[in-house]
């Protein structure tokens, strides 16, 4: 009897942690595609893609987190084209999980370019790019590349952080603007204060409120961060992070959105949106593979507004209130510049103080 | 300092705590730990938010959050209490199953790049300095937690409950049924956690994103010690945790705190709960069969 007991409860216990364990694989590590050496995202099958470009998506985060969706995107993009073969592996998380996932691709897989995100994962994906020298590698960083193959970038959406800033300080009847930001990271405070430079040569009397979250994503505090500057007068908010435009859409404000075109949120509130894609840098660098003369570089140009990888998208003026006819001239103005070379976006990396400007 | 919208701001932070924290005193007071919290309120969150998506009822999908909030208690009683598993490793598995499958489910269904919107549910009293708030939050305050605490001092039931968790082998040889109490107590704390995740897609957001509940449950963890157990002060600990996290996002825009450090402001709620824990935990004393399993000899 007790040992019939013993016995079952021994089984169920294997049986249940038998379908963790299998529930736990196919929803932590390589989400999207479980099986990073094997599987191949549709449409991409290699066997007609003799002349394509094999390129690997490594990523930490899963692809829903906006920051690598848009190397995502941009690679998915590609494929779809016909351009590259693509495959990646997300969600890997930054306890080890990055070297040998690289690793395992490098020897199995073989794939000509590797790209990915290399924040909080820095010295493993050095590691395995100095190992694994015929491999291309291009990756979002905070430091130097290192030659012969490992080239970096980053999401430099200063440009268009300036014209959003232009936009907020010609469109606040306060003369206070809200930002909420991820942390005061340089990557994150260059964005805040071009908007902020922005803002000032449209409305010199602005104050520009600065929160952050301490978290690269948390809405609902995003939102209570925002909702503390409408507390505070603010009247058009600025969404670095998710979560700020749920604010201005409650209280009716006006509010520009950051990394993706968020207008469909609330067409009534988002004037526009900084965007940022990464295909004139996924491009360069396939470009460069396939003239094998790919050497180790800052990516960082193929970024700029003038080179195309980042925007701010069409002003909404059906925003309630409108957006005045002279402000959209002078933004406008201010993009021809930016295209042409004329005006230089200043780049400051320095942590934003809490309210800015007006004492 | 807008102390109108401080009040409005410390209602809505302190809501999910409130339900996450009541459902894991039931849990704990029967003696069962339920670090599934975290994992439970994500399920609840997702689910909240997916059923609503699907339906269009925010009734429904509340509902739909209450059961999975009840099935991941079932997940944590079938392991803690059936087969006696410690109580950590299967809290924390519960926390990382739900979230992954939530996670998982997610991206079958909404993967893509804009987010989904949901209808969300309206403010009572919009505008109204002080009442402005979340129907989810005046039934914490004027159901859940005076209900909770009326069951768990003065009822049969809440005895029982109680009892469980003291002292199990007294229970038994009293006659209650120790598995189907504690069963009962994960059932209802897990449906109070996810209502505490559900409010965060379907009251504050109307959408959802992943790591929604950003460690809410831990918070709520860490709330029931410091209120040793007991529903009164758990809502105290809730709204004090919630009025300082509200005040340093007012605080840290103000020309006067500008310069003060971010880090020092971000940190005052968490540093105000571990001071008022090291003040308040002299003399604490765990339910006694806390983290044990029950078996009969």
């Amino acid at each position: 009897m007790s040992f019939a007991r013993h016995f079952t409860r021994r089984a169920a216990l294997s049986l249940l942690a038998g379908a963790t364990a299998v529930a736990l694989a196919a929803c932590g590590g390589n989400t999207g595609s479980p099986e990073p050496a094997a599987s191949t995202p549709s449409g991409t099958g290699s066997s007609a893609a003799a002349a394509k470009v094999k390129v690997f998506g490594a990523f930490a985060t899963p692809i829903e987190e906006p920051w690598d969706g848009v190397i995502h995107q941009a690679l998915q993009k590609l494929a779809t084209e016909g351009v590259i073969d693509y495959k990646h592996a997300d969600n890997i998380g930054y306890d080890g999980g990055m070297e040998r996932t690289l690793r395992e691709i490098a020897t199995t897989d073989k794939p000509d370019i590797i790209i990915g995100d290399a924040f909080g994962n820095e010295a493993p994906v050095r590691a395995v790019a100095k190992d694994f020298p015929d491999i291309a590698f291009a990756f979002g960083s905070g430091e130097a590349e290192v030659a012969p193959n490992f080239s970096v970038f980053d999401n430099w959406i200063h440009d268009p952080a300036y014209l959003a800033g232009m936009l907020a300080g010609g469109t606040t009847r306060s003369n206070t603007v809200g930002v909420v930001g991820g942390m005061p990271v340089p990557e994150v405070n260059r964005i805040i204060n071009a908007f902020i430079a922005g803002a000032q040569s449209t409305n010199p009397k602005v104050v520009v409120k600065v929160a952050f979250i301490n978290s690269w994503f948390d809405p609902a505090k995003a939102k209570q961060a925002a909702l503390a500057q409408v507390a505070a007068g603010a009247d058009v908010l600025f969404a670095e992070r998710a979560g700020v435009i749920e604010a201005a859409k409650e209280k009716g404000l006006l509010s520009i959105g950051c990394m993706g075109d968020q207008k469909s949120t609330a067409p009534e509130s988002v004037m526009a949106s900084v965007t940022w894609t990464m295909e004139p840098t996924v491009r360069a660098v396939i470009a460069a593979v396939q003239k094998k003369s790919f050497a180790a570089s800052n990516l960082k140009d193929y970024s700029f507004m003038k080179n195309g990888g980042s925007a701010l998208t069409d002003l909404n003026t059906a925003v309630k209130g409108g957006i005045p006819a002279d402000l959209i001239a002078k933004i406008d103005a201010k993009k021809a510049e930016l295209t042409s070379g004329a005006f230089t976006t200043p780049v400051d990396e320095k942590t934003p103080a809490g309210s800015v400007g007006g004492m | 300092m807008n102390l109108i919208a401080l009040f409005a701001a410390t209602l809505v932070t302190v809501t999910p705590l409130l339900y996450a924290t009541i459902g894991e005193i039931l849990c704990e007071r029967a003696g069962v730990l339920n670090l599934g919290i975290e994992g439970t309120m994500y399920a609840g969150a997702f689910v909240g938010f997916a059923i609503t998506a699907a339906t269009g009822s925010i009734g429904v999908g509340l509902l739909a959050a209450v059961v999975a909030g009840a099935l991941a208690g079932l997940l944590m009683g079938l392991l803690t209490v059936s087969l006696g598993v410690n109580q950590h490793v299967a809290g924390i598995g519960t926390t990382l199953l739900l979230i992954g499958l939530s996670e998982f489910v997610n991206r079958l269904r909404f993967g893509g790049g804009t987010l989904t919107q949901v209808p969300k549910m309206d403010l009572l009293f919009p505008g109204v300095p002080f009442l402005e708030m979340y129907a989810l939050t005046l039934v914490a305050f004027a159901v859940v937690a005076p209900l909770t605490w009326w069951v768990l001092r003065s009822t049969g039931a809440g005895l029982r409950l109680r009892a469980v968790g003291e002292n199990p082998e007294a229970a038994d040889a009293a006659g209650i049924n120790v598995s189907r109490t504690r069963y009962a107590a994960l059932v209802v704390g897990g449906a109070l956690m996810a209502v505490g995740g559900a409010f965060l897609t379907l009251a504050v957001l109307g959408t959802f994103t992943l790591n929604i509940t950003n460690g809410r449950g831990w918070v709520a963890i860490a709330l029931v010690i410091f209120a040793r157990w007991r529903i009164g002060p758990a809502v105290l600990g809730g709204l004090l945790f919630a009025v300082i996290d509200a005040g340093q996002l007012q605080l840290a825009i103000m020309p006067a705190f500008a310069h003060v450090p971010r880090e020092l402001l971000i940190a005052l709620p968490y540093l105000v709960v571990i001071a008022a824990l090291a003040l308040a935990g002299e003399g604490l004393r765990y339910p006694g069969a806390y983290l044990k399993p029950y078996r009969r000899i």
